[in-house]
């Protein structure tokens, strides 16, 4: 191919049209965002100061640490459900060791641990015996809360050291809170492994075409795997928060949480068939679901009205994209 | 199987009697069919007569697969004319296509693995009750009845289909063809997974049908068989009808010469082979079920061609040899070292690489961008201590693209958007990316266009050039021919023959891979 002409020049990238940024998904978050904010503000004269600002955050931190790693298990094709029942015996562990006479340095490691080994247990199930993750995560889930509910019966741990109270508790400067700054730093760490390292591009490889990806020489297994315990060691994490928060441990805590992190996600604009999605919009989706939470809170809206609100979140999240793709190619073809 | 050899019905007249003399039941006429960038069938006509096999016969490629997808309403023809007995028809629908009373026997059965025999046979028509529920006793009844008829009655029909032989599922497949009545039957490779002996259980089911009257396709890539079953043949070639007769006028060497012979369609390059030391030497490679005791050796700077028909093994011994699937036995040795690949990725790190066949399905990431695509195997190069480096990438897959000329708008765009043609070049620039020391190349050029295939070839000749070794899986003869220093022919998982491509002609190629004795 030596007297072919010069190869033609193809750009890296065309300049993406102004039209594009304004209409993407974490566009149109930020523009809802705006909105609940500002009915939320007409609505209650509370609703415009630091301190109930602060406490909104605490609707949604927990939740929001999970969601980070469930959208990069999302993206790969994956889902745990479990994570709910996670928190549960991460939390009666926690509860077992402080009745042991543990401290708290000793309970956040109870906690993490106990979570991380609960993500890998699924990760097992799903790489190595190639089990569907929804069926396997449905089986823990009742597998984990089990365990909770047969070790606590209808008791409670109470009487956390009063040191562990920080952590769901305590403010690192003025109203911001532990929590809060955690699931900053944590979004930036996220925000990094999923866009910016070669780990991230596998992920959403393998959310693509898993087959291809493995013929590219990607571990699929390793790394859905790493995704799993990732997955569970948030759910650690957010355990430790909970408990701290609410200084007793029951078994019902956290109970339907991981619908709610899963809506999260999917609201962040990542798609339900895996391969597509940013933390970005995972993060604004979660202020979102807390400005939503809290507003209705404020309004004294009754738990039950919440929980058929976020079902309904739920299934339009995850119907719109769907719809949306349908229409512009019958249009198309 | 067929217990009794000679059912009575057998001895009965045929109800059409004389070859060819009888109207034709289904006659397609100037089918035209294209998909994006490839012309699948060019102005083909085909006549099924009834009592008659026809067999269709063709490489890879030529379009027959078309044809029958465009006979069971499948697709939809660009032009031409469908009619069965004489009256102008259209299929729309594969449902439309079974009303007029077309049925097809597939390779791999079409039917439910977890239904019985009996729903198999009557889904969709089948006896209902006077309550509109479906009469179960009289649709065991009925199956039970057409099993019999066909001399199957051996087969339980309350069985489930999951638990049947491959040649037990074809009985219920033909089943289900008479139960609707179907005037024209397409077997489309039926013995492609049989034993020696279900074959002639098959044939004789072919000949029942035939005593039926029923207007049958034969498709086939096995001589032996078409001389023994079929009455007519048509020869496809390149997606147009180069041939038709009475299988009785026709020798083989005549047929292999209508599928094989043609204008030359595009130049291959020219070049001058410097073949070097032994690269990869492959001996005693064995699988359970794919293929056995295989050997050879692959040199520097030579391009070693796979040739045989579709089954023959030669994917799944590239696979294996890439690390995608495991050995039972045998090694593997690349430049003087044995490997063990356990994963793709083990094989890319060793410097082989396999760019498969499957383009879509195993190729390409579709949803991500062309250059991303592109590092995806190569992604250890790309970033520093696992970070991204962008730049790297965009520079990596400009590199590339660009020896292979790509068409795309940009590096960003989805490799989604592009045709076949380039998404084959972004398949070979990722597997190039990562500079290995030995391509497998799994049917390069299928389904690509003309302009594309030229590219391809042009590139395998610049790399041979540098010193890379090359081996091409080929079901395109003139590819094989014009590309290969030499050829493997493999058949039934076993290498049958291994030739040096010197005034080598696919007619040896295609009785070899056939099992003809040249």
């Amino acid at each position: 191919m030596t007297d072919t002409p010069a190869p033609r020049y193809i750009p890296d990238r065309l300049d993406k049209p102004l039209n594009a940024a304004i209409f993407s998904w974490e566009a149109l978050l930020v523009a809802v965002a705006v909105a609940i904010f500002a009915v939320n503000s007409f609505a209650s004269p509370y609703f415009l100061d630091v301190w109930s600002l602060s406490d909104l955050t605490f609707n949604f931190t927990e939740k929001a640490l999970i969601a980070l790693a469930m959208a990069l298990l999302i993206i790969s094709g994956e889902i745990d459900l479990s994570v709910a029942a996670i928190i549960a015996l991460a939390s009666t562990m926690m509860g077992m060791a402080m009745q042991a006479g543990a401290g708290t340095p000793v309970l956040v490691a109870i906690g993490i641990l106990v979570g991380l080994g609960c993500g890998a247990f699924n990760g097992l199930l799903v790489t190595r015996l190639g089990l569907p993750s929804i069926v396997v995560t449905i089986g823990t889930m009742s597998l984990f809360r089990g365990i909770a509910f047969i070790v606590l019966g209808d008791q409670a741990y109470k009487g956390y050291p009063s040191s562990f109270a920080f952590f769901g508790q305590g403010y690192v400067w003025w109203v911001v809170s532990f929590e809060l700054t955690l699931f900053l730093v944590a979004a930036v760490i996220y925000w990094f492994l999923l866009h910016r390292t070669s780990f991230g591009r596998r992920v959403f490889a393998i959310g693509n075409n898993p087959v291809a990806a493995q013929f590219s020489g990607v571990r699929v297994g390793r790394i859905k795997f790493i995704l799993f315990c990732l997955t569970g060691l948030m759910a650690g994490i957010a355990s430790v928060l909970i408990t701290s928060r609410l200084g007793s441990t029951r078994p019902s805590i956290a109970q339907g949480y991981e619908l709610e992190v899963i809506t999260m996600v999917v609201l962040g604009g990542v798609s339900i068939l895996g391969g597509a999605g940013s933390i970005v919009g995972v993060v604004l989706a979660a202020f979102i679901m807390g400005l939503v939470t809290f507003g209705l809170g404020l309004l004294n809206v009754p738990g039950i009205v919440m929980s058929i609100f976020i079902g309904l979140l739920l299934i339009i999240v995850i119907a719109l994209p769907i719809v949306w793709r349908r229409v512009r190619r019958e249009r198309l073809t | 199987m067929l217990v009794d050899p000679h059912p009575a019905h057998f001895v009965r007249d045929p109800p059409h009697k004389g070859e060819g003399k009888a109207a034709p039941r289904l006659t397609l006429s100037g089918i035209s069919k294209s998909f994006p960038g490839v012309r699948a069938l060019h102005d083909v006509s085909l006549s099924l007569y009834p009592g008659q096999v026809t067999a269709l016969i063709g490489e890879n490629g030529a379009g027959k697969s078309t044809l029958v997808k465009i006979m069971t309403g499948i697709y939809q023809p660009d032009a031409g004319t469908i009619s069965i007995d004489g009256q102008a028809v259209t299929l729309p629908s594969a449902h439309a296509a079974f009303g007029h009373g077309i049925t097809a026997i597939h390779q791999e059965t079409v039917l439910f693995d977890d239904l019985t025999v009996a729903e198999n046979i009557l889904l969709g028509h089948a006896p209902r009750s006077r309550f509109g529920t479906i009469d179960w006793r009289t649709m065991r009844k009925n199956a039970r009845e057409v099993l019999n008829t066909m001399g199957a009655g051996h087969i339980d029909a309350d069985a489930r289909l999951k638990d049947l032989g491959i040649a037990n599922k074809h009985l219920v497949a033909v089943a289900r063809a008479m139960s609707i009545d179907a005037q024209i039957v397409i077997m489309d490779e039926p013995t492609a997974a049989l034993s020696l002996k279900e074959i002639e259980e098959l044939f004789l089911l072919v000949e029942f049908l035939k005593s039926e009257g029923k207007a049958i396709l034969f498709i086939s890539h096995k001589f032996d068989e078409i001389y023994r079953i079929a009455d007519r043949y048509t020869v496809f070639r390149d997606g147009e009808m180069v041939g038709e007769g009475l299988i009785r006028d026709a020798g083989q060497s005549q047929i292999v010469r209508m599928m094989v012979g043609r204008a030359v369609d595009h130049i291959f390059p020219q070049r001058k082979a410097e073949i070097g030391a032994p690269v990869l030497a492959v001996s005693g490679l064995s699988h359970p079920t794919e293929f056995d005791d295989i050997g050879f050796e692959l040199h520097r700077g030579e391009i070693l061609g796979f040739y045989g028909l579709v089954g023959a093994g030669r994917s799944e011994v590239m696979q294996a040899i890439s690390g995608i699937t495991r050995t039972s036995s045998g090694t593997i040795t690349l430049e003087g070292k044995a490997i063990v690949p356990k994963s793709a990725a083990d094989s890319i790190d060793a410097g082989i690489v396999y760019v498969p066949e499957e383009r879509g399905k195993q190729g390409v990431v579709i949803g991500l961008p062309i250059f991303q695509n592109i590092s995806l195997p190569s992604l250890k190069r790309t970033s520093k201590s696992g970070v991204l480096r962008l730049a790297e990438e965009f520079a990596l897959a400009r590199s590339y693209t660009e020896r292979l000329d790509l068409r795309a708008s940009s590096l960003s765009q989805d490799v989604g958007t592009l045709s076949g043609g380039n998404q084959q070049k972004i398949v070979i620039a990722k597997w190039l990316a990562t500079t290995p020391k030995v391509i497998i190349l799994d049917e390069p050029t299928k389904g690509i266009d003309i302009g594309s295939k030229a590219a391809v070839h042009g590139f395998m000749a610049e790399l041979v050039a540098q010193g890379l070794s090359v081996i091409m899986v080929s079901s395109e003869l003139p590819e094989i021919l014009g590309m290969s220093d030499r050829v493997v022919v493999m058949r039934e998982g076993r290498i049958a023959s291994v030739y040096d491509n010197k005034r080598l002609d696919a007619e040896t190629l295609v009785k070899t891979a056939a099992g003809i004795a040249a």
